[in-house]
């Protein structure tokens, strides 16, 4: 009988991907409240890293017909001192043949690994940035070209020179066509050759080699190479966040901590949802520079405050390199409040003028001391003039953090998903 | 002496070709079984996973709550609460037999002679599965309900797709056939059939019928509920097969994906009302074969060892008192009754002479087993087989738990002389797929009047269903019928103790 050994582990993985899916998403609200709840008693790094989550099973049932209560009768093994007639008690030890652990219900609440990528993805799901409205623009640029390989045909100004050598110096090498050298010095042989046989004989090997490296070309059509390119389409929605942070001496390390908390939670937002985001990083003590990601999150500084020069700053970015009319700008602020007396009216000024009217959006996050109560002590002198300009009717959103786990909330909050009024009024 | 068929706990490609070689030479020479043909797999633990998910089969259509298992099974595996099975087998023609990567070369020989030669043998015999299933057609009728669902979805929405079969999956125990009579499925004239009719819609369809007057509805209430229950074909107890024949109002697809998890339903039928002699037959054949590999010097002591320590961890039946007690181990009492018969028939005693005068002191234990493992199913094969000596052996005793009984749990019979027939009578009784599952089957629908379907439970010793879950089910069945459902819980007397109505849900365009 003829038997057939299948190896099948190299078949690809992930069969079950599919369904995994489709669970998922339709546990995705629970999935989400929970992915939620596990985020907020977790470093930042660790809801990087997807984990395990807990989701009741509530909404998840697979009903089936089964029965309950009545009589039962069992037959069981191991019987040592019982006899026909006796009476176990219900709720002894001696009666322990209810069904053990593990039977039954035990499955009301559910555990499960989710990916990275799932986590995250949950976890961001209903965020987005506010008011992308710039899109139209964008949208009627017309698309970029970008390099992509190379292929046999094209036009001869996109011939590619170094790769068509290249190729077609391994086919000379491949076919054995003669070198230059080789013939030079068989002619000098000729040349100095006195023997008419053995000469008949070098002319004889000359012209085959001169015939096969006519045989042979040095460049073949077969070599030819032309650059590829591809049309790639230009970004929807072009968008630009500006990351303000306040690095000075008053921050404490917790501030900070919360801050940049914050921001790295902003950052891989951007990064996984908006493949077109610019993101620019401007730390700013009494001074104000833009920074790269490495140094904002991780490079120590220290100073007094000006709110002001961070705005300045952003200022100037924006007019060189971010035109207001193609860009959707968004700004978000850290900082615990300070602010020095001299410098707030140039604050408000600057956010009045020329900030907030190129602005779609700009968060303001005020972190505060851990356990510090926001009742305890009176607005700061940065959230009460933000405050006033948000009164007459600037497009800021305020929000006060003092705890690590408020971070994930009011992360949430301000970057919820809101239904325009267009989208209301659609049935 | 022959040579070994490998040494130590590797093997390669080669290895299994010559285990299997050997194992096919005990298991058809000595046993004299009949297999068919056996295709070996080999596979990870991801992949064993995911045969998991989908109650073992190689491919299946896509829903979400094979996610679900897959999910929970992963979470258990990387904790290590769960191990993995060595091997799925498949009752198939050919036989396909998985085998984890992971295991050493004695315990794929171990796995080989269970389930390529075992199950095999029980698969292509037994009469439940002679009956019931088409082993030749499953692999190919899989495949086209994968497809089918695939294309279901495309035409008609993934949710409309997945509401159906939510439904289906929820009456899927009650979509079983149980007494034969209709003839045997054939899964591959199914696979056409539902292609042609396909076929047929499209050709034949013509959308000005929908245009023309119909006459006058006439009147059936004259029908007597005698005649109706009879066109009906009332009482039925195919839940799903009823929907498919009589819902009013599903569509013809929604009708075809109720037949496809009832003929999976079916499919899997006796291998519920055979899991003891299954895996007691499979366990025996490994023994037996393995026994012999070791006598042929084929396999070293050490590797016999190694064998040993699987085959008793497997055929281990903790007692009731035990933490890790959870029921008999079909494994073990299987393989119990097997090897006590080939006592009885080799070197019966005088009581096995008494009980089992058939068989005793016969002398052809194969002739005997293999007639066995071809006539019975768990339930008839205690009832027939269990020796007063294997009783004593297990110490099995029956306790008899009526609720209104203030003084407790009464024992009602231990293994002693007054005791063995009643306790193999109610081991038998609780192998017995009929005691199982909730005895429920449509009695009637009003088509006249509200078009309510309506269901009897019979109540068995008191035994109600579970609310909350029968309401769910109902939910269902009501969406089907798209009319309401009411369910009766009635007694052996005929006593109304509760009743179920449920109306249907709107068609949730709404509900996202």
């Amino acid at each position: 009988m003829p038997i057939h050994i299948i190896d099948r582990r190299l078949n690809p993985g992930g069969k079950s991907l599919e369904n995994r899916q489709r669970f998922l998403r339709r546990a995705k609200s629970l999935v989400q409240g929970a992915v939620k709840k596990t985020s907020q008693e977790r470093d930042i790094k660790d809801v990087l890293e997807g984990g395990e989550v807990t989701i009741p099973l509530d909404g998840m049932h697979e009903p089936r017909f089964r029965r309950e209560g009545g009589t039962r009768d069992m037959v069981l093994p191991g019987n040592k001192k019982f006899i026909e007639g006796d009476y176990l008690q219900r709720s002894g030890q001696g009666s322990a043949k209810d069904s053990g652990p593990g039977e039954g219900d035990s499955e009301d609440a559910f555990r499960f690994v989710l990916s990275r990528d799932e986590f995250v993805d949950l976890f961001l799901d209903d965020l987005e940035l506010p008011d992308l409205a710039k899109r139209k623009i964008a949208q009627t640029e017309s698309e970029g070209i970008q390099r992509a390989g190379y292929t046999t045909s094209g036009s001869p100004a996109n011939i590619s020179v170094s790769r068509t050598v290249k190729l077609a110096l391994a086919r000379r090498i491949a076919l054995k066509r003669p070198r230059k050298e080789e013939i030079e010095e068989l002619e000098a042989a000729i040349a100095a050759c006195t023997d008419e046989d053995e000469r008949t004989e070098l002319i004889a090997q000359l012209e085959a080699l001169k015939a096969k490296s006519k045989r042979i070309p040095f460049i073949d059509p077969l070599d030819i190479r032309y650059r590829r390119f591809e049309t790639v389409p230009r970004p929807v929605a072009q968008a630009v966040m500006f990351c303000l942070m306040d690095v000075s001496g008053s921050m404490s390390e917790h501030m900070k901590d919360l801050a940049k908390r914050f921001y790295m939670l902003l950052y891989v937002f951007l990064k996984r949802r908006y493949k077109h985001v610019e993101i620019v990083f401007i730390r700013h003590t009494d001074r104000a520079e833009e920074v790269d990601e490495q140094t904002f999150f991780y490079g120590p500084a220290s100073g007094g405050t000006l709110v002001s020069s961070a705005l300045q700053a952003m200022h100037e970015i924006v007019r060189e390199r971010f035109n207001p009319s193609d860009w959707n700008i968004y700004a978000a602020q850290a900082s615990d409040g300070d602010n020095s007396y001299s410098d707030g009216e140039l604050t408000g000024l600057l956010l009045t003028d020329k900030i907030l009217p190129v602005c779609q959006f700009f968060a303001y996050l005020e972190v505060g001391e851990s356990g510090g109560s926001a009742f305890d002590l009176s607005d700061s002198s940065l959230w009460t003039l933000y405050e006033r300009l948000r009164n007459s009717g600037a497009p800021l959103s305020m929000r006060k953090v003092s705890e690590r786990s408020e971070i994930f909330p009011v992360f949430h909050d301000l970057f919820q998903r809101r239904e325009t009024a267009q989208e209301k009024a659609a049935p | 002496m022959t040579a070994r068929l490998f040494e130590g706990a590797d093997w390669d490609f080669h290895t299994l070709q010559r285990i299997t070689d050997a194992c096919e030479e005990v298991a058809l020479k000595d046993l004299g079984l009949d297999v068919y043909p056996n295709q070996i797999e080999v596979i990870t633990a991801e992949q064993m996973l995911d045969a998991y998910s989908s109650v073992g089969m190689p491919l299946f259509y896509k829903h979400w709550s094979f996610g679900k298992h897959f999910a929970f099974h992963e979470a258990s595996y990387r904790k290590g609460l769960m191990g993995l099975a060595y091997e799925i087998v498949i009752n198939s023609s050919p036989c396909i037999s998985y085998l984890m990567e992971e295991n050493t070369a004695t315990m794929q020989t171990l796995v080989i002679a269970h389930a390529a030669f075992g199950h095999n043998h029980f698969f292509k015999n037994n009469y439940l599965f002679k009956q019931w299933t088409d082993a030749d057609g499953i692999l190919d009728y899989l495949d086209f309900a994968k497809n089918y669902v695939m294309q279901c979805e495309e035409r008609y929405g993934r949710t409309e797709v997945e509401r159906t079969l939510d439904a289906a999956h929820a009456l899927m125990s009650h979509g079983i056939d149980r007494y034969p009579g209709k003839k045997k499925l054939d899964l591959r004239a199914e696979e056409k059939r539902a292609g042609r009719r396909r076929q047929h819609e499209e050709e034949v369809f013509n959308d000005l019928w929908r245009t023309v007057p119909a006459g006058k509805s006439k009147s059936r209430s004259t029908l007597s509920i005698e005649r109706r229950r009879k066109l009906l074909g009332l009482p039925q107890e195919n839940l799903l097969y009823f929907l498919e024949k009589s819902a009013p109002r599903l569509a013809p697809w929604q009708r075809e994906l109720l037949r496809i998890v009832r003929h999976i339903a079916q499919y899997f039928y006796p291998q519920s009302q055979t899991k003891v002699m299954n895996e007691g037959t499979a366990t025996y054949v490994h023994y037996r074969i393995m026994t012999k590999l070791h006598q042929q010097g084929r396999i070293t002591d050490g590797n016999f060892l190694e064998f040993l320590g699987s085959h008793t961890n497997v055929v281990f039946q903790p007692e009731f008192d035990d933490p890790r007690f959870s029921g008999f181990n079909p494994y073990a009492l299987g393989f119990a009754v097997m090897q006590d018969i080939e006592r009885i028939v080799t070197n019966p005693e005088d009581e096995d002479r008494e009980w089992f005068p058939d068989i005793a002191g016969r002398n052809d234990v194969m002739g005997v087993l293999r007639d066995v493992w071809a006539n019975y199913r768990d339930e008839s094969f205690i009832g027939q087989f269990l020796s007063p000596r294997l009783m004593r052996h297990f110490r099995m005793f029956h306790l008899h738990d009526d609720p209104e009984e203030r003084a407790g749990i009464r024992v009602d019979a231990i293994h002693d002389e007054r005791g063995f027939r009643r306790v193999r009578r109610e081991l038998a009784r609780q192998h017995d797929v009929g005691y199982i599952d909730a005895n429920i089957e449509v009695v009637d629908v009003d088509l006249s009047g509200d078009r309510r379907l309506i269901l009897h439970h019979h109540v068995i010793k008191g035994s109600q269903l579970n609310e909350t879950d029968a309401k769910r089910v109902l939910q269902h069945l009501a969406d089907l019928w798209t009319y309401d459902v009411a369910l009766i819980e009635v007694d052996a007397n005929d006593k109304v103790l509760r009743e179920y109505v449920v109306s249907p849900r709107p068609i949730p365009a709404a509900v996202a």
